[in-house]
């Protein structure tokens, strides 16, 4: 099929919001999803059929084709006939790896539908179960791929029946799941159903697939398929891709049952966005209109390199345009859109305009980050942030080779951190070395390779080191800050943030955008006293900062200098200047000076730090560290091997099941001895181990190791040696 | 002992003879220009009349640690400032401070320029309200601008109760010195987001260099003031509440405030 022409085919559906399909691909690493979406993509005719399968056309970066796994998340888009119509397919591939899952939390942003991709063999990992979760959270309507039903049949050896009982488990398993994490949804008909159609199962790497519907127009039944999979002739399978093509399967599934952006937008905006719902906006976004304003949120940013940077992301309202004037959430300055462009196959086409409800790439948005909301209508309400659920656990020291190259590697790393939100980038000021901090180890070796290759810096890096949290284990206070001139002093109490609202912030459920009822409501029903409740002025990663005073004059345009107190110190707590989490300030009194010039910022961002800073060492000041679980897969006889690995690394086993002669390990261990984990798992078991880890939240150090650890990151941020004490910080 | 001095209003030359004489007198001398400064001098300049050395103080040696407040404990230590020294500053903490450290403490003033304007601006200094500063606006690192609304809170504060309003103009170490020229635009900003009619056709006048050979003074309409020059810093601002028949004549006289303003007046 010539380009051109598919390229009018695409343009002429985009403007059909009924006949496009925005769908995601997610699942556990290694399940299969960049081999399917090859598939789908070669399918389409985009891509020749017998380079799909092995070419990795949306794993494109030599790294990922090297490593084998998917980093960045692909977009791509194809033209897929159904029921006689033309519809538009724009999918994102994502990444399985833990450490690239703020891949999946954006792109699940951006689309209405996901497939979930499940290897039979493996089942439902807990990287399943966290996309799963992901989707369901964005309003995002899952289906479910059983993939890899060749490995179950030609590895497990099971026959026809005794497959037809695992797939079956699988998929109770996934409603299981899926009822649990949000009964609403399911309440609504949001199960897959292999009966109805919302399953399919088959091999990405064999080109078939098949579903009920499927089974009924061709006639090709299980103990077919099975044959067809167990025969020695070689054309055998390609046999049964013919008759039961993958492409057709699943895309025939896509567009019966995930929604259209008409469909999806209604439930969509309700989730994302906390606007008022009587608006000329919230309309238009919820009917795609694209005569409206404009409503586009940013989920990715690439750096091209002939077109510079590149923003994609969802459209819901208006039509994009060449040369547009559009605001940027969070700045001042107006942006000038230069190019639009929509995926064609797995390449980024300019187009002259692009209506609602598409993924759409835009270049131009100088001010735009990740995250951003971008619109025709000055002061529009954005769009609600997008939470990563894993933060930060690993950092790196990165230096320039050469000293000249220290202003562009500043530049450099300014733009990874664009590009990449979950990756966070800091000066240390006392030592004035760039801290890289990131889900992983892969994560921050990827990036660094990256900065080399493709900025053309180069850098040497530290070994990787754990980042620590602080917390708070008691309360203290009233805590007086002064400030320097002595004029103003703030008076604050603090305390452990409630359990039940940590996990609120966590699973971003409350932000300070959505209504304030409503956010009262969610914190007083997680145990926050109402006029607590009420108070809050800031959500601060899982810190809160609550404004007891009543009717003090002049304290609201302070209040942002306050803040920016608080902020300094969680983002680096007195102990040791790591994160904190988990801690609840309370502002119960202030004391300003008259002129507006004797509170500035000199005077009071110190007061509000130092307060904070003493009340929280006051209030037994500790820290925690950050684990993962990690899942092992084994044959029986290296199993030793591998549970020793865990145990030898203040690892704990949680549980261990067999499944023929493999044994699959699950366990949990602190992120600072698991460094190297890879090497060593690999020479304990001869090679024989697969594996996995997951983040596992933060856990408080064992007490006879948290003063050498706090000295240690003390030392090496060239601090002061001694241990801080609360009056360090309360001036005389 | 500690004696604060007050140097005046533009150069080394407006110090009073009393001061003068206690610099000479004195064991130590420090001084701080961050909450005032004296424009048409150097601190050679000043240091060639007094014969003596300067020790300039930053912000932190004044407020966080001064440490050389103990000098005082045995010396005749002096501590120099611009105008008058207790006026729009906050060295009364100087002052306790010292007295915790059983130093005896006396003041010198100098000319000020809370004083001044009521020359230079020809209103009756019986008639000003309270003082404020116009601040630069803080961009917070997460990239929110606060711009202070105290200085507009005072000025409708005064207006109601017909007394005009003195504003001092931000002198910040990375930001610099404010203009008249800022100033008005940020007070029309808040007029704009509060719409309270405040500085709706407000009369501002706007000096420049007081203290000087030649300072600049211009009265007017605040949105036509905006655009004027008003040359070298440091500038201060008056918005003046409803005029009296001898102010609104000397504005336009001498000030060239636009001559419409006297209608109406003589009712
Ligand atoms: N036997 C078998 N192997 C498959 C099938 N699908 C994929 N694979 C293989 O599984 C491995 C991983 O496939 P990918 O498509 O890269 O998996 P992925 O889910 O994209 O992996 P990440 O993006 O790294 O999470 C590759 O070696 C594929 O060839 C299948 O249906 N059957
Ligand atoms: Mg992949």
């Amino acid at each position: 099929m010539a380009k051109d022409k598919m390229v009018d085919r695409v343009a002429g559906i985009m403007g059909t919001p009924e006949m496009i399909r925005n769908i995601g691909i997610v699942a556990h690493i290694d399940h299969g999803k960049t081999t399917l979406s090859d598939n789908l993509l070669a399918g389409a005719g985009m891509l020749s059929k017998e380079l799909a399968g092995n070419a990795c056309w949306t794993d494109s970066d030599e790294e990922e084709q090297e490593r084998g796994i998917t980093i960045d998340s692909a977009n791509v888009s194809m033209v897929h006939e159904y029921d006689g119509k033309e519809y538009l397919i724009n999918l994102i591939d994502t990444p399985g790896h833990v450490d690239f899952g703020g891949d999946v939390t954006r792109a699940m942003r951006a689309v209405d539908g996901a497939v979930v991709v499940i290897d039979a063999v493996e089942g439902t990992m807990p990287q399943t179960e966290t996309v799963l979760r992901q989707a369901l959270k964005e309003h995002v309507k899952p289906v479910l791929f059983i993939n890899k039903v060749d490995r179950l049949i030609n590895e497990l050896q099971v026959d026809g029946q005794e497959m037809q009982i695992r797939l079956g488990k699988l998929i109770d398993h996934v409603n299981k799941l899926i009822k649990g994490m949000n009964e609403e949804r399911y309440k609504a008909g949001w199960r897959v159903d292999a009966a109805e159609g919302t399953v399919a199962f088959g091999s990405a790497l064999y080109n078939w697939a098949i579903s009920v519907p499927m089974m009924q127009k061709t006639g090709v039944s299980f103990q077919q398929i099975y044959d067809y999979n167990k025969s020695d002739d070689p054309n055998s399978i390609r046999e049964l891709a013919d008759k039961c093509p993958l492409h057709e399967v699943l895309n025939d599934m896509v567009i019966r049952f995930l929604p259209s952006p008409l469909q999806a937008q209604e439930g969509r905006i309700g989730a994302i966005w906390h606007g008022d719902k009587t608006s000329p906006i919230y309309k238009s976004m919820i009917n795609a209109d694209p005569k409206a304003d404009l409503a586009f949120m940013v989920t990715d940013i690439t750096m091209d390199p002939h077109a510079g940077e590149v923003a994609t992301g969802r459209l819901f309202s208006g039509s994009l345009e060449r040369g547009m004037e559009v605001f940027v959430s969070g700045t001042s300055r107006k942006n000038r859109i230069q190019q639009v462009g929509v995926f064609m196959g797995p390449k980024r086409l300019e187009v002259e305009n692009i209506p609602a409800g598409n993924i759409a790439a835009v270049t131009g948005l100088r001010d735009a980050i990740v995250g951003s909301t971008v619109t025709t209508l000055e002061g529009m309400e954005p769009f609600e942030s997008i939470t990563h659920a894993s933060e930060p656990v690993v950092t790196v020291a990165v230096e320039a080779k050469h000293m000249k190259d220290l202003p562009k590697l500043v530049e450099v790393l300014r733009q990874v951190a664009k590009e990449d939100p979950t990756l966070k980038i800091t000066l240390d000021e006392e030592t004035g070395e760039h801290l890289m901090a990131g889900m992983g180890e892969l994560h921050l070796e990827v990036i660094a390779h990256r900065i080399e290759r493709d900025k053309g810096v180069e850098i040497t890096t530290t070994p990787p080191i754990v980042v620590y949290r602080e917390t708070i284990r008691g309360g203290a206070g009233p805590v007086e800050g002064k400030s320097p001139n002595r004029h103003n002093r703030f008076y604050v109490e603090i305390e452990p943030l409630e359990e039940g609202v940590r996990d609120l912030i966590k699973a971003g459920e409350i932000s300070m955008r959505m209504p304030e009822v409503e956010r009262r409501e969610k914190l007083m029903e997680a145990g926050m006293d109402k006029d607590e409740a009420k108070g809050i002025v800031d959500i601060f990663e899982s810190n809160i900062y609550l404004d007891m005073t009543k009717g003090i004059q002049h304290l609201n345009e302070t209040m942002e200098l306050i803040l920016e107190g608080f902020h300094e110190v969680m983002k680096g707590g007195p102990l040791s200047k790591e994160p904190c989490m988990g801690v609840k300030v309370r502002l119960v009194d202030a004391k300003l000076h008259e002129d507006a010039v004797h509170r500035g910022p000199a005077q009071v961002i110190p007061a509000s730090r130092q307060g904070i800073q003493a009340a929280m060492l006051m209030a037994d000041d500790t820290l925690l560290e950050p684990y993962q679980k990690v899942f092992i897969q084994v044959p029986q006889d290296q199993m030793g091997g591998a549970t020793k690995e865990i145990q030898g690394r203040r690892g704990i086993i949680i549980n261990m099941t067999s499944e023929g002669d493999m044994t699959i390990i699950e366990s949990r261990a602190p992120v600072s001895e698991l460094f190297g984990f890879a090497g060593d798992i690999r020479s304990a078991t001869e090679g024989r181990a697969m594996w996995s880890t997951e983040f596992a939240g933060f856990d408080t150090l064992p007490a006879n190791m948290t003063a050498e650890i706090v000295c240690g990151i003390r030392e090496r941020k060239g601090l002061k040696k001694e241990l801080p004490q609360a009056s360090d910080y309360l001036s005389m | 002992m500690l004696t604060f001095i007050g140097l005046g209003l533009f150069d080394e030359k407006d110090i009073s003879l009393k001061g003068l004489e206690a610099i000479k007198n004195a064991d130590m001398v420090f001084a701080e220009f961050y909450t005032s400064r004296l424009m048409g001098s150097s601190l050679e300049e000043m240091e060639s009349l007094y014969g003596k050395k300067v020790n300039l103080l930053y912000r932190e040696d004044v407020e966080i640690s001064p440490d050389w407040l103990a000098e005082a404990k045995d010396k005749n230590v002096a501590f120099l400032t611009g105008g008058d020294t207790m006026v729009s500053t906050t060295h009364v903490d100087l002052r306790l401070r010292a007295k915790n450290l059983g130093i005896e403490t006396k003041l010198i003033h100098g000319s000020s320029i809370a004083s001044a304007i009521c020359g230079l601006s020809c209103l009756q200094n019986y008639r000003f309200g309270k003082a404020s500063t116009i601040p630069h606006p803080y961009t917070s690192s997460r990239g929110i601008t606060v711009i202070s609304e105290t200085p507009y809170d005072t000025i409708k504060l005064n207006k109601e109760h017909n007394m005009h309003t003195l504003v001092f103009l931000d002198i910040d170490k990375d930001k610099g010195y404010m203009t008249i020229n800022q100033a008005l635009s940020l007070l029309l900003q808040v007029e704009e987001k509060r719409g309270e009619g405040v500085m709706e056709n407000a009369i501002a006048v706007g000096i420049a260099r007081a203290g000087s050979e030649a300072p600049v003074v211009k009265a007017g309409y605040a949105h036509d003031l905006k655009e004027d020059d008003f040359g070298e810093p440091l500038h201060i601002l008056v918005i003046p509440a409803s005029l009296h028949f001898i102010e609104a004549e000397a504005l336009v006289e001498l000030l060239g405030a636009p001559a419409e303003i006297l209608e109406g007046l003589d009712d």
